[in-house]
């Protein structure tokens, strides 16, 4: 179980405006800021759960997964993982865990990947046998047979993510936090990875906590959504409960022969033009099935979509509504 | 103990890579030691009698030197240990059960070893061969050469703990440039890799002696060139032991204070 309480964290930086005069200046005497990364942020996540923590750049998220890990040190605040405060007792705590960061790597470049495992089995005291028996799975799962033998520096960015998560899970950890896990990533190598995370928390109960901007992650992935803005944390709940709260407003599209159709009361037009009219909707003072068949009586209607709000408006819609 | 190992390995092996580099660094060694030689020859010949060391113990030195010198020039530092701090890369060496200390202690011990099997061989087998007093000689007795060899193995200690303190200062300064130029034009001079110590004048040369820049190469190679003999090499060995606990003290103090103000550089 994961207990965060009123963890504050500030960095201080200099500062300063651009020219060479304000840069001679700054030699002698430097201002400083404080910047406030976080502040009094508290959350549970109980064992096995997949959490989705977002935020847009620079609001704490980073931050907080690297407290997590043990890796930075609170100002203040309260934090638990498994029964241990990370920062004072790193090196017990970082066993049970797995981290990505998908903007960095933890493979050795020169050598090929196999010997960064080999590595980290040591480093993790990982018993041969299950060694051997967690490496054939995970290149089962990630389709790594054919990459392991490669230096790290020839692989393409997708084929060293699915070894990046590899390197994480060797060991069995408890907990695995992903930041960014698929910064940067076709298609269909984030199809891979995200089919891999859910199976992951599925079939192992592994406790996830993913960072992302991607919201086809936080669809695909979580159940579970903390939003963070500005160092704090403003929101904490359901994918579905979100969407409901930030709005019920449904688009749908038509695609139609004959002249442009009048629009009843509950209805914009989004966009219009011959044959085509995108339409948003408030359902509280005009249903769907009002507004198509208010739509069909006036024009030949050739095809219909409807669609709810999407993860990435929602988001956009918080950012907003929270200005940050 | 064992993760420290395997940690000397991988750094070992990805070090071994680098055949190129190590043609080109065997090339400038044997030109640079060479050209020691000849200027210390003319020296000599304008006066033997101000010779501080015979010139044939000067000879070994300088072979010896060159043939080491990934082993004991404290300019051979890890670029990854810089980057790793300045970058922010160091949050994955965080997330792992190990101390960064020894971690990065061994890390550097694999790469100078590494770089050193690369190069050493064919300089040995050169200095060897070449003619007249250009030309090695081996150590006197066996036990100077069992010697020479603790005192290697101390002095690469010493040579790792001391850049230590220049990885971990980094995470104050950020920027590594001038605190690792000065810090290795200092300890070139004092260490005795430009001039040997016995050159300097008194009372400076009673002085550099008594530094933990005199635990690193100056120590084994004089002891290899027969400069140093009996009692006083066992003097010196012990002096490389103590500057080797109390760079390793200083250098462990200092990563725990760097680490609890630690900022993770780049997001």
């Amino acid at each position: 179980m994961i207990r965060l309480e009123g963890i504050n964290k500030t960095f201080r930086v200099a500062r300063r405006k651009s020219g060479f005069g304000r840069a001679v200046r700054a030699l002698l005497s430097r201002e400083h800021e404080t910047i406030h990364a976080l502040r009094d942020v508290s959350f549970t996540i109980e064992d096995g759960e997949m959490v989705g923590y977002i935020g847009p750049n620079g609001a704490g998220k980073s931050t907080t997964i690297k407290i997590m890990c043990g890796i930075l040190t609170p100002d203040s605040g309260k934090c638990e993982i498994n029964g241990r405060t990370p920062w004072r007792e790193r090196i017990a705590h970082v066993r049970d865990i797995g981290v990505v960061f998908g903007q960095r790597s933890q493979l050795w470049w020169d050598v090929p990947v196999w010997d960064s495992f080999d590595l980290i089995r040591d480093i993790y005291k990982v018993d041969a046998r299950e060694y051997k028996r967690n490496l054939d799975e995970l290149v089962t799962l990630l389709d790594l047979a054919e990459i392991l033998k490669t230096p790290t520096r020839n692989l393409s960015l997708g084929q060293r993510m699915r070894c990046e998560l590899a390197a994480s899970l060797l060991h069995n950890p408890k907990i695995l936090f992903l930041d960014e896990p698929t910064i940067g990533l076709d298609a269909v190598s984030k199809l891979a990875v995200r089919q891999f995370i859910k199976k992951l928390n599925a079939e192992q109960g592994v406790t996830i906590i993913l960072t992302t901007h991607d919201m086809q992650d936080i669809e695909a992935l979580t159940q579970r959504i903390l939003l963070i803005g500005k160092g704090r944390i403003l929101l904490d709940g359901s994918l579905e409960e979100l969407k409901k709260s930030s709005s019920q407003r449904k688009t749908i599209v038509f695609e139609y022969t004959g002249k442009d159709p009048a629009l009843c009361e509950g209805m914009t037009s989004v966009e219009g033009r011959e044959g085509r009219l995108v339409v948003s909707l408030e359902p509280s003072i005009c249903s769907v099935s009002e507004a198509i068949a208010y739509i069909s009586a006036q024009v030949e209607v050739i095809d219909i979509s409807v669609s709810g709000i999407s993860a990435e408006e929602m988001v956009a819609g918080l950012y907003r509504e929270y200005h940050i | 103990m064992k993760k420290y190992l395997a940690i000397f390995r991988i750094r070992f092996i990805n070090s071994l890579q680098y055949r190129a580099a190590a043609l080109a660094g065997m090339a400038t060694q044997f030109a640079w030691g060479f050209m020691e030689i000849l200027a210390f020859l003319a020296f000599y010949k304008a006066d033997p009698a101000a010779f501080p060391m015979e010139f044939s113990q000067t000879v070994s030195y300088i072979w010896m030197q060159q043939a080491f010198l990934a082993l004991f020039m404290v300019w051979f530092f890890e670029a990854e240990i810089f980057n790793a701090i300045t970058s922010g890369g160091i949050a994955y060496e965080l997330a792992r059960p190990v101390d960064l200390y020894w971690r990065w202690f061994s890390q550097s011990v694999a790469n100078r070893l590494a770089k050193t099997v690369l190069r050493c061989l064919p300089i040995f087998i050169v200095a060897m061969l070449v003619p007249g007093p250009f030309r090695m000689s081996l150590p006197a007795t066996h036990g100077q050469f069992l010697l020479f060899l603790v005192s290697a193995a101390f002095s690469l200690g010493v040579v790792v703990s001391f850049s230590m303190l220049i990885y971990i200062s980094t995470f104050y300064t950020l920027s590594s440039t001038g605190v690792r130029i000065i810090s290795a034009v200092l300890a070139d001079f004092l260490a005795g890799a430009i001039i040997p110590l016995p050159f300097f004048p008194q009372p400076f040369r009673a002085i550099a002696e008594m530094l933990p820049f005199a635990a690193m190469q100056n120590m084994p190679l004089r002891i290899y060139s027969g400069n140093i003999t009996g009692i006083n090499a066992f003097r010196g060995i012990g002096l490389q032991v103590f500057w080797l606990i109390a760079l390793i003290l200083i250098g462990r103090y200092m990563i725990n204070d760097a680490l609890r103000k630690v900022v993770v550089q780049g997001g």
